[in-house]
């Protein structure tokens, strides 16, 4: 299949994003990269995304396709070679999907940069209470779902960014609390499709700070 | 093929999410044992087999740990047997494209039903009538760009989105009763009225659609575990 024009629509700090760069690194697809300045959506972001306007929006051969999550396993599905992002066996595939999911559902951390106090502290509970399922799950696999890295490692990685950020603001250590899951992001962090698809980490921090100074926090 | 009860389900029949999963095996004409949860007062085997989100669907397959959430397990059961009623189509950009509406679906349509419920005042209720009517819409045009002509989401045959959307009807009917409303009519959205006909007299289908009564039950529960906000 001829990998012609691939154009992804996305903004540096959507983790949502990240994930995309990484499945699209994965493959080694070639594609256009163009920066949504979320303030003010081009309208091509809000033809190919009239449903929720958001990025990333991936655009294949002129067609959209929305939804980061999804967008992965298209990527899967479209560039049929190795390395695969899902598993071939459906059982590891639908674990892959699980926590993939999972991530989707549970991984919430704003109330840590919002808000003060008792409420921040709750926050910190249950972000680290959630980092601890993850890392139940990944136990003392390399990867989330066994020996290769693939959709569901995809799906969280990009979070890992926030970490700096959290521990700044929110006074907490992540590693002493989930020393497994940090490793975890060491070992993704060595595969170069990750490294140059993850936005800094001290680049995110000052972006928190200016998103605290924008709700007047 | 699936050896009959090498498959169970964990569920209640007043969950669309369970009845979804049901149509899945029924059309693939995969053999199944149903087990039947309180969900007013979860069993030992829900939080044990899903201790993650303590929901139904669950579906245990021979010794495997088991699978929950709805359409993963349609998307495995589609894997594990390929070749009898195909679900999602092979295309990658139409995969794509169904799971979109699917997650439409489920996060943008449905909810809104619970919503109505939890909503105490008239103006609130009113509020997110309307935007189930504009939802409605939505998926009107959608159905007529998938269906392209034919009678299902999937074309000649129930498909993806058929199960994904058809598994909500019961609750919708319900829903209309007991607010007064009409989520889809003859007027805004003609082909998913006709659509709606189809899918409840499809044989895969129309046997474990949930009767009212199951639904008035399941109601009572919730208004009673899970009251409406205060005004």
């Amino acid at each position: 299949m001829a990998m012609s024009n691939v154009v992804l629509l996305n903004s540096w700090a959507s983790v949502f994003g990240m994930r995309v760069k990484i499945a699209l690194a994965e493959k080694g697809v070639e594609y256009e990269y163009k920066e949504e300045d979320l303030s003010n959506k081009s309208s091509l972001l809000l033809k190919m995304n009239p449903v929720h306007k958001a990025i990333p929006v991936l655009i294949h051969n002129g067609k959209p396709i929305c939804e980061s999550n999804i967008i992965v396993q298209y990527v899967d599905d479209a560039w049929n070679k190795s390395p695969s992002l899902l598993p071939s066996d459906p059982y590891l595939k639908a674990q892959a999907r699980f926590w993939a999911d999972f991530v989707d559902e549970k991984m919430y951390a704003k109330k840590i940069w919002t808000t003060k106090g008792d409420e921040q502290e709750i926050a910190k509970k249950e972000y680290i209470d959630l980092l601890k399922v993850l890392e139940g799950q990944l136990g003392d696999k390399p990867y989330l779902t066994g020996d290769s890295f693939g959709y569901a490692d995809i799906s969280l990685i990009p979070f890992s960014c926030w970490f700096y950020a959290l521990e700044t603001i929110g006074n907490m250590s992540i590693e002493k609390e989930c020393p497994k899951l940090v490793a975890w992001v060491k070992r993704c962090k060595e595969r170069e499709s990750v490294s140059k698809s993850l936005a800094d980490s001290h680049k995110m921090y000052e972006f928190a700070l200016q998103l605290q100074k924008k709700y007047g926090l | 093929m699936t050896k009959p009860s090498e498959i169970k389900l964990l569920g209640a029949p007043a969950s669309p999410f369970v009845n979804r999963v049901q149509f899945v095996l029924n059309l693939k004409s995969i053999e199944y044992e149903f087990i039947h949860e309180n969900l007013a007062s979860k069993s030992e085997l829900l939080l044990t087999s899903n201790p993650v989100y303590t929901k139904v669907p669950v579906l245990f397959h021979g010794n495997k740990t088991p699978i929950p959430e709805s359409l993963i397990i349609i998307e495995y059961l589609d894997e594990i047997e390929p070749d009898v009623h195909r679900i999602l189509p092979t295309d990658p950009s139409h995969r794509a494209e169904n799971r979109f509406w699917a997650n439409y679906i489920d996060t943008k349509f449905f909810p809104l039903y619970e919503e109505l419920r939890m909503t105490p005042d008239k103006e609130g209720k009113e509020a997110i009538k309307k935007q189930i009517i504009e939802v409605s819409q939505l998926l009107e045009d959608t159905f007529v760009k998938f269906s392209n002509g034919k009678p299902y989401f999937g074309g000649d045959d129930v498909g993806y989105l058929d199960v994904v959307l058809g598994c909500f009807l019961a609750w919708t009917k319900f829903v209309e009763k007991h607010n007064d409303m009409k989520v889809f009519d003859e007027v805004r959205t003609p082909k998913l009225v006709e659509w709606v006909k189809r899918i409840w007299s499809h044989e895969a289908i129309k046997i474990d659609v949930p009767s009212n009564e199951t639904l008035v039950s399941f109601y009572m529960m919730l208004q009673i575990h899970k009251p409406p906000r205060a005004a």
